[in-house]
């Protein structure tokens, strides 16, 4: 029934994760995060630490489709799941969350934006799942005030955040 | 609509940053991204009493704990020069300054063991009585040799007792600000390699060549021996600048005792003791006018701390001595040592603080006299500095309130408080003014024209985050008059030679001088025929002795802030639907760039008006919020319509490129002008920050 | 953190066998609270025991009754149609709480019984009662400014933090726990201990228990609802007052009423003392303030909370004048 139970207290366990459509498959200190696998041990340091503790979003990656947290997800809570980072969303060309954030000047120091261009895209998602949102509980109006307030998981000390909604309104065809 | 590049000249387009696509794909390193080969980490042990001695610390038991490698501490740290600089030097004795000092460093081969052997690290301390108790009339406060960061620490003209004695009206009151945490995104990480007889540290710095040399003495190095790169810098704010922070000599030392690379990283938490914030501040402000409001007499005292390692004493007051006319005017500082943290630059110090005080009181003088704020500033407007008497190169401060009114929609407003009811809130509208010094400081920077037809610049820059990679360009390519596609401009790198940091609003006008010099003298070398040589033509510029040249004059940036509130009747909940800020800064080299920065500032002080204040007990030295759940910085929903614009302010007397600096003006002056909103939505006034529900409902009782 | 073993539960029997009768187990669900406490230190299991693939995670009608397992994530909770139409206190609550992010892996149970934020619980170098029994209660002389004002003692002041369980206080919800003794049934309120001198014991479960959904019984028609949350900043922050109501009137009456209040306990504080004064009575601005002075005449503010005695009651006040206009 679980893993290692025959075998006494094992610290460390395999995972297998899709990172950006690429399987990888690691033997991870039980203690590791998402954030610290994919930062540590693969080298996909687009995925940024800001908190630690879920307080800035920074981290912030697409978990089978939908935005978390990387930092407060551990490496094998996360097996068998799709990951995808700001490393994963080009296609030859960037996203167009990604094109949208250079052209409005959505960052300044740029540490925020990966975990910003990943919330966008998860918000804009749940958005057309029609999601409510302590703005909205009916049907939504992507409005400036809806997007602050799904956008509010991301700090941005430099406060690019005019920004940052003008580039998501684009993207979301609004305006 | 993704813009592309302009051909020159390019000065004043709005060209994204020429390092936004590496931002948005998530494909520029910053210091903790950094991979290589070896890398192990170091993890802090940091004290937990806020003063006395370390008696023991079992190394024995931490070093059998899986993975650990090493641990520094006082018994085995390298000694290190005495560079006058406490918070570096670490491990040199068994004293604890603060709370959350580093007592040791463990190093580990993963950051999951060096955290868990860290965290698990014995010690033993002989606590002694400590203060970390900061107060006004704090028996300890005393007037220190200069302020921050080398200004005088008292100025005083004429006879301001006398005056006050005499004026028609008198505002005298106080006003006080609570500590505040720079609390950029990315925290401070410093990767040291030795290679070849030379260490390479890969950390987030705003000055990159201050730190190499400082460092180097500490390390007693010979010169040439440190490189520091600091490529991409996840925000500063002052954080990150000189000195070097302690992660950075911790890796230097910890890469020097294991022979390996070595990674230090803060957590969250220990940035709050260990990298510097701002002072709390208390200011008494005292200002007597005529009947009309014009000044006779202004004075600005204020106090505020400093730890034990370290005399920083906040510029709170100079804010005073270059914004109104005043024929009397007196400045003055205290400052206290307590057993606290180390405080440092925070986004305009002294002047952020600073303008909370006067122009608070300016507010309540204008209610005083019956006098429109922005009518009282203009007033009070002047064209020689107040303090000084020396001319300004130029102040257009003038044309910032009346343009700032003008967008704002200032003219017609009732003046008294508490009058508009909208629902569940009050409303109301504030106003301040703001300045910021123009300061420039000698930097030398080189110009390579390659035979590709390209153009490379080094410099020993900095860009957290200001655009200044992207204004170097745009001021190289239109020096060279060359399209921007064509130069590639390098920073972030101590061997490119001496250099300020990003710092100041500094910047682009100190980094700027030489690179425009120098390119101008590269494009005169090509035109004249100087072949090109198969490594390129190279030419360099030292900017020390044009700076030390200039005309000794009064150079600062202007501004206005414009706010209106929201206040809740019944929480006491203040939303900031409309901030306008104008500003008079030089030359703006690319307004898109430029815009975000003082999009950034207002937001910052939007956010030290409403909600930041770092709590610290006394009673153990630390600060209590020390995470960013219970430390709020402003996000997205707290941030309404922004709107930012400039007033023509031709300057010859700066510097080649024209320009003053905008990385601090936008936060100067907006808690005041959000505190005086507020007191025109209920009538109540708010000398204290943050303006939060809690200070809002209690005082709206 | 320390290191642990981590195992995966196949049903809910096997998860409780594991985790009941082992003091160093933890159940892990989303884990937005457990890792970030274990990061910390406060946390130390040797065991984590991940429930997230238990079938505990769905929102069902039963009878009227609305069953919600433990494992339903936030998100899902706030956005799924039986919850926006029949609860939309519960909706509000939740999508008043934390982040977009954090909701989407955070789950019902674990929000129930999450942790205090109070900054000296979390922090292993201070003092705290409720981590260190005995070590002492440095919040009441020292920063508390967002603790509690009703219901602390002389041994803890903290607050619980959850949004979503003052809407389900409000609603009357029962909490499904399942033990080594087998599945059972409490009132929400049941499950919170008062804080007395032991501020460490939170729960009235057995170590071990592990929730396994909450249940909701079906409102009235006519039934108003409504949640409201003031915080420092606009969003992405704890309350520093909270207020869930239910509320029905006739002709002018109160004929029911239910209020929680968030933020001035250690749990969600069921307004018992504000309903009885309020039922049968007028539904008018005047009774609900009278009501709301009356539950908070219990209120106990410390040097720098006492803020939260007029906001509280403020807020009472306007999110019923709300509901009954």
């Amino acid at each position: 029934m679980v893993r290692n139970a025959m075998t006494g207290p094992e610290l460390s366990s395999t995972v297998r994760l899709m990172l950006n459509g690429a399987p990888q498959e690691l033997t991870v200190d039980n203690r590791t995060t998402l954030l610290d696998l994919l930062r540590d041990r693969l080298d996909h340091t687009g995925t940024k630490k800001g908190c630690d503790h879920g307080q800035c979003g920074a981290c912030t990656v697409l978990i089978d489709g939908r935005r978390a947290n990387s930092c407060l997800l551990l490496a094998v809570a996360v097996d068998g799941r799709e990951v995808t980072t700001v490393e994963g969303l080009e296609d030859d060309e960037p996203h167009p969350m990604q094109a949208a954030f250079l052209a409005h000047d959505a960052f300044q120091c740029g540490y925020c934006t990966p975990g910003q261009i990943c919330s966008a895209i998860g918000m804009l998602d749940e958005l057309a799942e029609g999601w409510p949102s302590a703005v909205t509980a009916g049907p939504v109006h992507l409005d400036d005030a809806e997007i602050r307030e799904r956008m509010s998981g991301n700090l941005c000390r430099c406060a690019a955040y005019p920004n940052i909604v003008a580039a998501i309104r684009e993207v979301a065809g609004g305006d | 609509m993704t813009r592309t590049w302009q051909a020159a000249p390019s000065v004043g387009h709005p060209l994204t940053r020429v390092e936004g696509l590496d931002k948005v794909t998530g494909r520029a390193r910053y210091a903790a991204d950094i991979a290589l080969p070896g890398l192990v980490y170091g993890w802090v042990v940091p004290a937990t009493i806020p003063r006395g001695r370390v008696i023991g610390i079992d190394v024995a038991a931490t070093l059998a704990m899986p993975g650990v490698l090493a641990v520094l501490h006082p018994h085995n740290a390298p000694r290190l020069a005495d560079i006058g600089e406490g918070t570096l030097a670490l491990f040199q004795n068994d004293r604890v300054a603060h709370r959350g000092a580093p007592v040791a460093l463990v190093i580990a081969d993963t950051p999951e063991r060096a955290r868990e052997a860290a965290e698990r690290t014995a010690v033993d301390y002989l606590p002694e009585p400590h203060d970390a108790d900061f107060r006004p009339d704090h028996p300890g406060l005393y007037t220190p040799d200069h302020v921050n960061p080398n200004n005088a620490t008292t100025t005083d003209k004429g006879d301001v007792d006398a005056a006050i004695a005499g004026a028609a009206v008198v505002v005298d009151r106080e006003y006080r600000t609570p500590a505040q945490h720079n609390n950029a995104m990315e925290p401070h990480s410093a990767t040291a390699v030795w290679a070849d007889d030379r260490v390479t540290l890969y950390t987030s710095t705003q000055y990159a060549y201050t730190v190499a040399q400082s460092l180097t003495r500490l390390f007693g190095l010979a010169p040439g021996t440190m490189r520091v790169v600091s490529e991409h810098i996840g925000g500063g704010f002052g954080n990150k600048g000189a000195p070097a922070r302690p992660d950075a000599a911790l890796a230097v030392m910890a890469a020097t005792l294991v022979g390996r690379p070595v990674r230090v990283t803060l957590t969250r938490p220990q940035l709050y003791p260990l990298t510097g914030y701002r002072t709390p501040t208390a200011q008494r402000v005292r200002l007597g006018a005529d009947e009309d409001g014009r000044l006779v007499a202004l004075e600005h005292r204020a106090a505020s701390q400093t730890s034990r390692l370290v005399e920083f004493t906040e510029q709170t007051a100079i804010y005073s001595r270059a914004m109104y006319a005043a024929d009397n005017l007196r400045t003055s500082h205290r400052v206290v040592a307590l057993d606290v943290p180390t405080p440092r630059w925070m986004r305009a110090p002294g002047e952020a603080p600073g303008s909370f005080g006067l122009e608070s009181a300016m507010d309540e003088l204008a209610e005083a006299c019956g006098v429109d704020p922005v009518e009282l500033r203009l007033r009070n407007d002047t064209q020689a500095e107040p303090a000084s008497g020396l001319p300004f190169s130029s102040r257009r401060l003038a044309e910032c309130l009346r343009e700032g009114a003008r967008r704002f929609g200032w003219a017609g407003r009732d003046p008294r408080p508490a009058g508009r009811r909208d629902g569940r809130w009050w409303r109301g509208t504030g106003m301040a003014g703001a300045h910021y010094p123009a300061r420039t400081a000698p930097t030398t920077a080189h110009v390579t024209a390659l035979r590709s037809g390209d153009y490379v610049v080094r410099v020993a820059a900095t860009d957290l985050g200001t655009g200044a990679r992207t204004a170097l360009t745009q001021l190289a390519a239109d020096a060279l008059e060359v399209p921007v596609t064509t130069v590639r401009v390098l920073i972030g790198d101590s061997d490119f030679g001496p250099a300020h940091g990003a710092g100041g609003s500094m910047g682009t006008a100190s980094w700027g001088w030489p690179v425009v010099t120098a390119c101008h003298d590269l494009a005169h070398r090509l035109a004249s025929g100087e072949p090109l040589p198969p490594e390129g033509l190279t030419s360099t510029f030292d900017s020390t002795d044009a700076v030390g040249a200039r005309r000794d004059l009064s150079r600062y940036a202007f501004g206005a802030h414009f706010a209106e509130v929201a206040v809740d009747v019944s929480t006491g909940e203040v939303r900031v639907p409309r901030l306008t800020g104008v500003y008079a800064v030089g030359r703006v080299v690319n307004p898109l760039t430029a815009r975000s920065q003082l999009l950034g500032g207002m937001t910052m002080g939007l956010s030290c008006a409403l909600l930041e204040e770092s709590m610290m007990d006394a009673r153990f030295g630390g600060f209590v919020n020390h995470n960013l759940a219970d430390y709020h910085v402003a996000t997205n929903a707290d941030v309404g319509e922004l709107d930012v614009a400039f007033v023509d302010d031709p300057d010859d007397e700066l510097n080649p490129s024209g320009v003053k600096g905008l990385g601090e003006i936008g936060i100067v002056g907006v808690p005041a002008a959000i505190a005086n909103a507020v007191w025109h939505a209920t009538g109540v006034r708010q000398r204290e920050l943050p303006i939060g529900p809690a200070r809002a409902i209690t005082s709206g009782q | 953190m320390r290191e642990f073993s981590y195992a995966r539960a196949r049903d809910v029997d096997a998860a409780v066998s594991l985790v009941a009768d082992n003091p160093g187990a933890r159940y892990l669900g989303g884990g937005t609270n457990l890792v970030d406490l274990m990061k910390l230190g406060i946390e130390r299991p040797e065991l984590l025991v991940d429930v997230t693939g238990l079938p505990l995670d769905e929102v069902v009608d039963d009878g009227g009754r609305l069953r919600i397992g433990a494992l339903v994530r936030n998100s899902d909770l706030a956005a799924h149609p039986l919850v926006r139409e029949r609860y939309p206190v519960l909706s509000q609550a939740v999508l008043n709480g934390a982040s977009g992010q954090l909701r989407n892996v955070a789950t019902t149970g674990g929000n129930l019984v999450q942790r205090t934020r109070c900054g000296y619980f979390t922090d292993p170098t201070m003092p705290c009662n409720k981590r260190m029994p005995g070590s002492g209660c440095p919040a009441i002389e020292g920063e508390h400014h967002n603790l509690a004002i009703l219901g602390a003692s002389d041994h803890c002041v903290a607050t619980h933090p959850s949004d979503l369980a003052v809407a389900l206080s409000a609603l009357d919800a029962r909490v499904g726990v399942q033990d080594l003794a087998g599945p059972h049934e409490l009132p929400l309120e049941d499950l919170y201990r008062p804080v007395g001198d032991r501020p460490d014991l939170e729960l009235t479960v057995r170590d071990g228990a592990l929730l396994t959904g909450v249940s909701l019984p079906p409102l009235p028609a006519g039934t108003r609802t409504g949640y409201r949350k003031v915080r420092e900043r606009a969003s992405y922050a704890f309350a520093i007052g909270a207020v869930a109501a239910v509320l029905v009137v006739a002709d002018g009456m109160v004929s029911d009423v239910r209020i929680a209040l968030g933020a001035v306990a250690s749990h969600p504080w069921r307004a018992r003392i504000a309903e009885r004064e309020l039922r049968g009575g007028p539904a008018t601005a005047e009774a609900f303030e009278a009501a709301a002075v009356a539950e908070l005449d219990a209120a106990r503010p410390l040097r720098d909370n006492a803020y939260k005695v007029p906001l509280t009651r403020d807020l009472v006040v306007a999110v019923l004048t709300e509901l009954a206009r």
